[in-house]
């Protein structure tokens, strides 16, 4: 079966995120001053053959953690979908 | 008793000859360039991590080098006490292979910054510092996009209790301000030292600044120091 995933990932709130900071200060000089809290992530997806749903998040999730993301300053979501 | 030293080579790399010619200039001892692709190596007693732009730094600065086949080989080196250092790119590339904790990311003003700072040195009881004065103010070029160091709250816990931060970005004076950092690392943090104190990583370049003739020798205490570590020559 082929899967589609779908890895969401984003930088830790701990860790700065001086590109989120220099866009958040850009939309506010467009004038939008209600604009706050910007952090800039990465979206990965990849298709991927697989025996069943849960063998494919399982190794979603093994490859984001060893390669896609970084736990060091990294969090990341997936998001898996059955592909036809 | 000779000592055996080599630097990797990732595509992409770009220090790895400077190494290469500072490690000769400072011991006149050879060095070995290692392909990559090698996934044993002779057992030698330093490995030096050049910086660069390994894999163009895609996904992550060092994430993919860090699966290179030499990097287990370098993993297993360290784990037998070796000596591994790795210098901008190849920090970020150390910090990836889980040999050093915590992270390398975007400088704080965006900017790739390419010009002298000024370091110091705050722990000379190391088999890389040895020949340096504890405190002593050094001036070492920085090249770099991603600089900025990140750590958990243990992780750096752990480094300043068990002295593993080696260099911190400083003022002219030896005074150490979070404007010091052209990084924005955290506690001003420009090299650390692994748990058992075999394996370095620093964003400067001390290979830039290790003869008269490029402008300044204050990177050559680096080198000699690991000489003297690794031929158990004087700690001076």
């Amino acid at each position: 079966m082929k899967f589609k995933a779908s890895v969401n990932v984003m930088l830790k709130p701990s860790v700065l995120d001086p590109q989120g900071a220099t866009l958040e200060r850009a939309l506010k000089s467009m004038g939008h001053r209600n604009v706050s809290s910007i952090r800039v992530g990465k979206l990965i997806e990849l298709t991927m053959d697989c025996e069943n749903q849960e063998a494919a998040a399982k190794l979603a999730d093994d490859w984001a953690d060893k390669l896609l993301a970084n736990p060091n300053m990294e969090n990341y979501s997936l998001t898996l979908e059955k592909l036809p | 008793m000779t000592v055996k030293a080599c630097v990797l080579v990732f595509p992409g790399s770009n220090c790895d000859r400077d190494n290469v010619r500072s490690w000769e200039a400072c011991t006149g001892l050879k060095a070995d360039l290692v392909w990559h692709k090698e996934s044993s190596l002779p057992d030698y007693d330093l490995v030096i991590v050049p910086g660069g732009f390994s894999y163009g730094d895609y996904l992550r600065c060092g994430a993919i080098a860090r699966f290179s086949p030499v990097m287990a080989e370098v993993v297993r080196l360290a784990g037998l006490g070796r000596l591994i250092l790795g210098i901008c790119n190849g920090f970020q590339i150390l910090t990836e292979a889980g040999l050093l904790p915590g992270a390398l990311s975007r400088n704080k003003n965006l900017k790739y910054i390419c010009r002298d700072v000024t370091l110091r040195v705050e722990n000379n009881k190391t088999a890389f510092t040895s020949r340096y004065a504890p405190g002593q103010v050094l001036t070492i070029p920085v090249s770099h996009g991603e600089g900025g160091y990140s750590c958990s709250p243990a992780d750096l816990a752990a480094l300043r209790d068990e002295g593993r931060v080696v260099f911190r970005y400083c003022a002219a004076d030896g005074s150490v301000s979070p404007d010091d950092a052209p990084n924005g690392s955290l506690d001003n943090i420009a090299g650390i030292l692994g748990r058992r104190g075999n394996v370095l990583g620093l964003m400067p370049h001390p290979e830039r600044l290790a003869e008269e003739i490029l402008g300044g020798t204050d990177g050559r205490a680096l080198f000699t120091s690991i000489l003297d570590a690794l031929s158990g020559g004087p700690k001076s």
